[in-house]
């Protein structure tokens, strides 16, 4: 506190000499603000609600109150039943759950948390550190765009940008930039539904979004499986 | 002159199938080890060899076995096929072509380790591959290579493959083992090390799919005479990812020694017609970058590391001569940003500080002396954390306001006469006015 008054004296200038600057004299647009702002000039909504110290933490959630779909129960206990700790199934049981539910909801981690006598917390922590488990509702079709260093040299940023044009606000897109997606010799390319397709040209993204629209295979010639290795040395 | 060995004839139709792997000799060094040599003798064979490392640290691998503590207690072997480190692409195509030789290779390791239980740790995003990688390990199993008593000897291995969710940090040897136990991908402190206290507190070993594929070829060779293929202190062969502005970018398997030049510009054909090489990155995202007249740097770990870069996880990166060097540190710095796991201050704040900075200096409000708090902050992050994640970006950006400074400034002043003030508001400092003003 203290440095910061004097650092105050420091800097005084006085009102007349202000403006005086032949560049700041040049008409400037106005200052653009669109942070959305919650109590106390915060960013996080709700960082000042009291906490409800008279509740408990949510518990283990019981069985008996929550039901859960048998096949989605059976995948749950499969993947626990392959590590000597079961907590080590965490990350699959909630893909397993988003897979079911089409994102890490809420309901969707009580339920893994009931199959896996976990905390619906604990989970929560898990599911909000990775980027492919969605803690927010998102479209069925998934498209990573790698945005990169390798990819965005090749052009992935306009990419990305005529992806968005393409797709509009069609709730069914879950369109995102990933970081490398570890396919930067087909670059830019996108993951599609998990199927890698690339380089994707500008004019292949009509295309791209019309075959994910009809479910039909994302631009068959440009998939990664059909490529075959550059290095000569492989071919002989 | 490229060498081949990890990706002899990969393109075989149906290699990933434990028929025509057998049919090529495959699971036959695994067959020798089991009855003829001892786990010693496996390690011993693997230290003549001069193997090291392929993710990115470059430790000698034969020397990580041997640290696993001869006790009798739950030892597990981990590969990191996690491979996100942004330009890197080699074990993708290593684990969708030719999964049973990561599967020969971690069975010969765990045996050396004495490990009786195995993950292949993949990241989320490879679907595809780890599809082929649980249809190989089905084949294997069935076949007697994975499980109990494998081929008689009376060793036991399970294998587990693991998928993540899609984070950088769990490629980082510690982070990837929380994540594995199911926990947020949160590096740990060093020491305890991982071959003393690893996963599940276990000792345990942790190698790239590249080191573990590169091992039945070892065994077959004999480790002397791999260690002849290289240089002295870098032995073997390496995939190397070309990417960037290049012609032919892809994998290349080349002997470690040979001229960076031969790779950039023989192999993947160099930048496009009437194009430069600006700067190149030799070893991934986080090697500190290089300038055109390194570019007859021999390609090994030694000679990298003495031009003061890092042969990393073979990632080159070629970026040429139309791409300002701001927005690659920009591109970089945003992604760190991105992948910091947050449990270090240094890294936490120093990639997000790192960023706002490069932003000041493409939109029009830095000054030359941003540069200097730029590479100081550089400077503050470099090993004060846990892991290397803030070094990773630290190293590159640190190099390049280092070596481009010029353009770094003069950059700084197109943008601050194309946009003065950043086009908004001149700030005049409220807070001081008001300050001044109850004063």
């Amino acid at each position: 506190m203290i440095g910061r008054k004097k650092k105050q004296q420091a800097v005084q200038v006085p009102a007349a000499e202000r403006g005086q600057n032949a560049v700041r004299d040049v008409p400037r647009p106005e200052p653009q603000r669109t942070v959305t702002r919650f109590g106390h000039g915060s960013r996080v909504p709700g960082w000042d609600d009291a906490a409800d110290l008279t509740k408990d933490p949510a518990e283990i959630p019981d069985p008996a109150t929550t039901p859960v779909d048998a096949a989605l129960r059976a995948e749950i206990e499969a993947h626990m039943a392959k590590y000597p700790d079961f907590r080590s199934a965490a990350i699959p049981a909630l893909a397993a759950a988003q897979r079911h539910h089409g994102w890490c909801s809420p309901e969707a981690i009580e339920q893994a948390a009931c199959i896996m006598r976990l905390t619906p917390g604990y989970l929560s922590a898990v599911a909000t550190f990775y980027d492919m488990l969605e803690t927010q509702p998102v479209g069925k079709h998934r498209v990573y765009i790698c945005t990169n260093i390798s990819c965005s040299l090749c052009g992935a940023d306009e990419l990305m940008a005529r992806m968005l044009q393409e797709v509009g606000d069609d709730p069914d897109f879950n369109v995102r930039s990933f970081e490398c997606l570890g396919a930067c010799d087909i670059a830019p390319m996108a993951s599609v539904n998990d199927i890698y397709v690339g380089p994707v040209s500008l004019e292949d993204v009509p295309v791209l979004v019309e075959q994910i629209r009809a479910g039909t295979p994302p631009l068959p010639g440009k998939q990664l499986h059909l490529r075959r290795c550059v290095d000569p040395g492989a071919a002989s | 002159m490229s060498h081949t060995i990890l990706f002899e004839n990969i393109d075989e139709p149906g290699l990933n199938t434990i028929d025509v792997y057998r049919r090529r000799g495959g699971y036959e060094q695994l067959r020798r080890v089991l009855s003829t040599m001892a786990p010693e003798q496996v390690t011993e064979e693997l230290m003549a060899s001069g193997l090291r490392g392929r993710g990115g640290a470059g430790f000698p691998s034969g020397k990580k076995i041997s640290f696993i503590p001869k006790v009798n207690v739950d030892k597990y072997l981990v590969c990191n096929a996690d491979e996100s480190e942004p330009g890197t692409f080699k074990d993708r195509e290593l684990m969708q072509k030719s999964p049973h030789m990561l599967l020969e290779g971690m069975v010969i390791a765990a045996y050396a380790a004495g490990a009786t239980k195995s993950f292949i740790y993949i990241r989320g995003e490879y679907v595809e591959q780890a599809d082929i990688i649980d249809a190989a390990i089905v084949q294997a199993r069935e076949a007697g290579f994975i499980g109990e008593n494998i081929l008689g000897s009376g060793f036991d291995l399970s294998l587990v493959l693991h998928r993540g969710a899609g984070a950088y940090i769990c490629g980082e040897e510690t982070g990837l083992l929380d994540s594995l136990e199911g926990k947020r991908g949160n590096p740990r402190l060093k020491p305890p090390f991982p071959a003393n206290q690893g996963l599940y507190q276990g000792p345990t070993v942790i190698n790239n799919v590249e080191t573990l594929a590169t091992m039945p070829h070892i065994i077959a060779m004999g480790g002397a005479e791999y260690a002849k293929i290289g240089t002295e202190t870098s032995a073997g062969t390496k995939l190397v990812s070309v990417s960037g502005n290049v012609r032919n970018p892809g994998n290349y398997e080349i002997e470690l020694g040979i001229p960076s030049r031969e790779i950039i510009f023989g192999l993947a054909g160099g930048p496009p017609e009437g194009r430069e090489v600006k700067l190149w990155f030799p070893g991934g995202s986080s090697s500190p970058v290089l300038e055109p007249k390194d570019l007859d740097l021999p390609y090994d770990f030694g000679s990298l590391q003495e031009a003061g870069s890092m042969l990393g996880s073979g990632a080159i990166i070629v970026v040429d001569d139309s791409v300002p060097v701001v927005d690659v540190a920009l591109k970089l710095a945003k992604f760190y940003r991105h992948e910091s796991c947050g449990k270090c201050t240094p890294c936490r704040e120093g990639t997000r500080w790192t960023v706002s900075m490069l932003e000041r200096v493409d939109s029009g409000l830095a000054t030359p002396m941003d540069l200097d708090i730029m590479a100081s902050v550089q400077e503050q992050i470099i090993g004060n954390c846990l892991c290397v994640l803030g070094d990773a970006m630290a190293m590159p950006i640190g190099s390049m306001v280092k070596k481009f400074r010029a353009e770094f400034e003069s950059h700084i002043e197109e943008a601050r006469l194309r946009n003065p003030y950043g086009g908004a508001e001149p700030d005049p400092d409220p807070v001081l006015i008001q300050g001044a003003a109850s004063a």
